[in-house]
């Protein structure tokens, strides 16, 4: 059943991935002052937008394992996480081909940049510490509470930035970042597709982290025997 | 009512039980005697007695309540395998802060009559780091007595305790459960542990193979229990 | 109340025991100092614009100099299995996670204190003129770097490489809070006094402490028993 989901919605991001390219690059025109590469704020912002859903949703299965010790709820938390943080990275990335291209810098500190960052190493320090505990049960727990952490820090972190950021202007990457309402479709669309796409992989994740602790588990039995 | 209650405890790490369907109980007064190999689960599931874990599914009930209320914490002695002091502390340092985290009425006379009763009130003062290992074990037995506690758990004590401390231990033992306390120790040592015990139960790979009382023959021939019980 | 008296019960063990030795406290404060020194080979101390943000600066020693204080804090209860005996206490989790907050939270500030003067000496600056704000903004800041130390440390407490770990977890968390200390230390060094604009930065510190203190209190249980 779940691999029917799995293809089923996989086959319609990339659907909507195809059609949103070709409207990306066949339709759309240039923008007046930035030239080809404003394409890119077609992943750019809808991959910030997912990655923060990726957020929001582990910390709602992190909360929820607590409450009820079901392990498959700490199978989503990792699963999701590790696709949030795919999709923050690939935001880190594009912002900064962005501004390479159009303000010859890899990288400036930003608001939005920096919060980015910021909330990337917080949540690959999840990782980080999945990776440090072996017994699943405590792993599972420890990982749990620390998410609620990470997340209280979340909306602190951006707001103390932003805050940070005008106080201390910097060249700010989007310059303003408003899309033309014609764009407004293509934007959403890849937006959709994009969340499409992190539900596919967090799927594919789980079930490898599923089998991983079915295989632990019989590990274990083996060494009782 | 029970002192201690374990109803169909699981305990699993990851998928894997490591307690499966655990039935036991022991009356105030009674010894119990909780046996099997190395790896069958009897600290994991003196833990949870204790309330330092949690059971995946089932549940513990001390004097009918859950081992993690503070009341119930406050009827409850540990020794595990280590001796749960602090180093730079003094032994009457150490007593007098247990006694006040137990909230005992006056910390600094519990703690001098604990120190007279396993034998340490000339090093009152001495810091535990400088103690010897004797010493150590016996403060460790204080402590665990030092707030009167209705159920001891004991973890596998015999193992890291000399003979000098084995013998305060039994004697303090027998006392508690002259005087009504219950206890229940886990070991795999089983001539010191069947000494005293009232009843026995023996574990198997996390499952309750035997849980009676203690008879004459189990004394006198230990491994008896194991032969006829055990899985191999 | 109970649950004071038995917070003031662990605190003052937990200082008791580390001023015996004095092994944290020693090695913050040696760290602290060197950190001071090699900041002013990356800086020249003679430059305005290096005084300018000195401020910031401190509190990179402070938070540096503080985490070795802070790993320290549940990680002593490991040799002899004291953990174990602490958590069997009737004692409940805030009050355990208070008592070791507040120790830690006087031996980090006493390592500040010390560092001052000489941060002072070192980088020419005048740290006095605003002494009373200062002092408020230096208990704010370390107080949120005590709580996140003080629970990473306790999340930490049965991990392998926990050394690595702690730090490493506790930095990222760490940034809204030692930015909004940076700035204001900055602007009370340099003499200004505590403008509308470092209101915000005040409040959200202020924020920062009671939401995560708050977290940690509850969550402490969870994390030592499960």
């Amino acid at each position: 059943m779940r691999e029917k989901l799995i293809y089923g919605l996989g086959a319609i991001a990339a659907i909507l991935l195809a059609r949103n390219l070709y409207s990306i690059f066949m339709q759309l025109p240039d923008e007046a002052s930035q030239g080809m590469i404003y394409r890119i704020i077609f992943f750019h912002v809808p991959a910030a937008i997912t990655a923060m859903l990726c957020a929001a949703v582990t910390c709602i299965t992190s909360v929820t394992y607590l409450l009820t010790r079901n392990l498959r709820y700490d199978a989503i938390s990792v699963a999701v996480t590790e696709v949030g943080l795919a999709f923050l990275a690939a935001n880190l990335v594009t912002g900064s081909i962005w501004g390479r291209i159009i303000w010859g810098i890899w990288w400036t500190w930003d608001a939005r940049l920096t919060s980015a960052l910021v909330c990337w190493l917080l949540y690959a320090g999840y990782l980080m510490l999945r990776h440090a505990i072996e017994e699943p049960t405590a792993r599972a727990r420890i990982s749990a509470v620390f998410n609620i952490f990470a997340f209280a820090d979340v909306p602190i972190v951006i707001f103390s930035i932003k805050w940070w950021r005008t106080q201390h202007p910097q060249p700010v990457f989007w310059g303003g970042g408003s899309i033309d309402p014609a764009m407004y479709l293509t934007a959403v669309l890849n937006l959709v597709a994009l969340v499409l796409l992190a539900v596919v992989l967090s799927l594919i994740r789980l079930r490898q982290e599923e089998v991983q602790r079915e295989i632990d588990s019989i590990r274990r039995y083996a060494h009782a025997v | 009512m029970n002192a201690v209650a374990a109803e169909g405890v699981w305990k699993f790490y990851g998928d894997y039980p490591a307690l499966r369907d655990v039935i036991l109980d022991a009356q105030p007064g009674a010894c119990l005697a909780l046996i099997g190999r190395n790896g069958a689960g009897k600290t994991t599931l003196l833990r949870i007695i204790g309330g330092f874990s949690r059971a995946g599914r089932g549940q513990v009930r001390i004097f009918g309540k859950d081992p993690r209320e503070i009341e119930t914490r406050r009827r409850v002695g540990w020794i595990g395998h280590g001796i749960s002091v602090y180093d730079e502390l003094s032994a009457l340092e150490n007593l007098i802060l247990f006694g006040r985290l137990y909230n005992l009425p006056n910390p600094h006379k519990s703690a001098m009559e604990w120190l007279e009763r396993t034998g340490l009130e000339r090093v009152k003062d001495g810091l535990v780091r400088e103690f010897s290992r004797g010493m150590r074990q016996r403060l460790a037995v204080a402590r665990t007595f030092l707030h009167q506690p209705s159920v001891l758990l004991l973890d596998e004590p015999f193992t890291a305790l000399d003979d000098r401390a084995i013998t305060v231990l039994q004697r303090l033992l027998r006392e508690a459960l002259a005087e009504g306390r219950t206890v229940v120790v886990s070991t795999h040592q089983l001539r010191e542990a069947l000494e005293l015990a009232t009843h026995v139960a023996l574990l198997n790979r996390g499952k309750i193979a035997f849980h009676g009382e203690r008879t004459a023959q189990m004394v006198s021939d230990p491994g008896w229990l194991y032969a006829h019980y055990d899985e191999a | 109340m109970d649950f004071l008296r038995q917070t003031l019960v662990i605190a003052r063990k937990d200082l008791r025991a580390e001023l015996r030795t004095k092994e944290a406290i020693n090695a913050s404060l040696a760290f602290a100092l060197v950190i001071l020194v090699l900041f002013s080979f990356a800086f020249d101390p003679l430059e305005e614009q290096t005084r300018e943000m000195s401020g910031g600066l401190l509190w990179i020693v402070f938070a540096f100099a503080g985490t070795l204080v802070l790993n320290r804090s549940f990680a002593r209860e490991l040799p002899n299995d004291c953990l174990v005996a602490l958590i069997a206490a009737p004692i409940s989790g805030g009050a355990l996670f208070l008592g070791k907050a507040l120790a830690n939270f006087v031996l980090v500030i006493a390592v500040e204190l010390v560092s001052l003067p000489v941060f002072g000496i070192f980088y020419n600056v005048h740290w006095t003129s605003r002494i009373w704000s200062l002092l408020l903004v230096l208990a704010l800041g370390t107080w949120g770097l005590t709580v996140i130390g003080t629970i990473f440390s306790a999340l930490t407490v049965n991990i392998r490489l926990r050394e690595l770990m702690a730090p490493l977890l506790v930095y990222p968390m760490l940034i809204p809070a030692l930015m909004s200390a940076m700035k204001l230390t900055m602007d009370l060094i340099a003499g200004k006094p505590l403008g509308g604009e470092d209101q915000v930065w005040l409040r959200l510190l202020v924020a920062f402490d009671v939401i995560f203190t708050a977290l940690s209190l509850v969550l402490l249980e969870t994390v030592l028993v499960g």
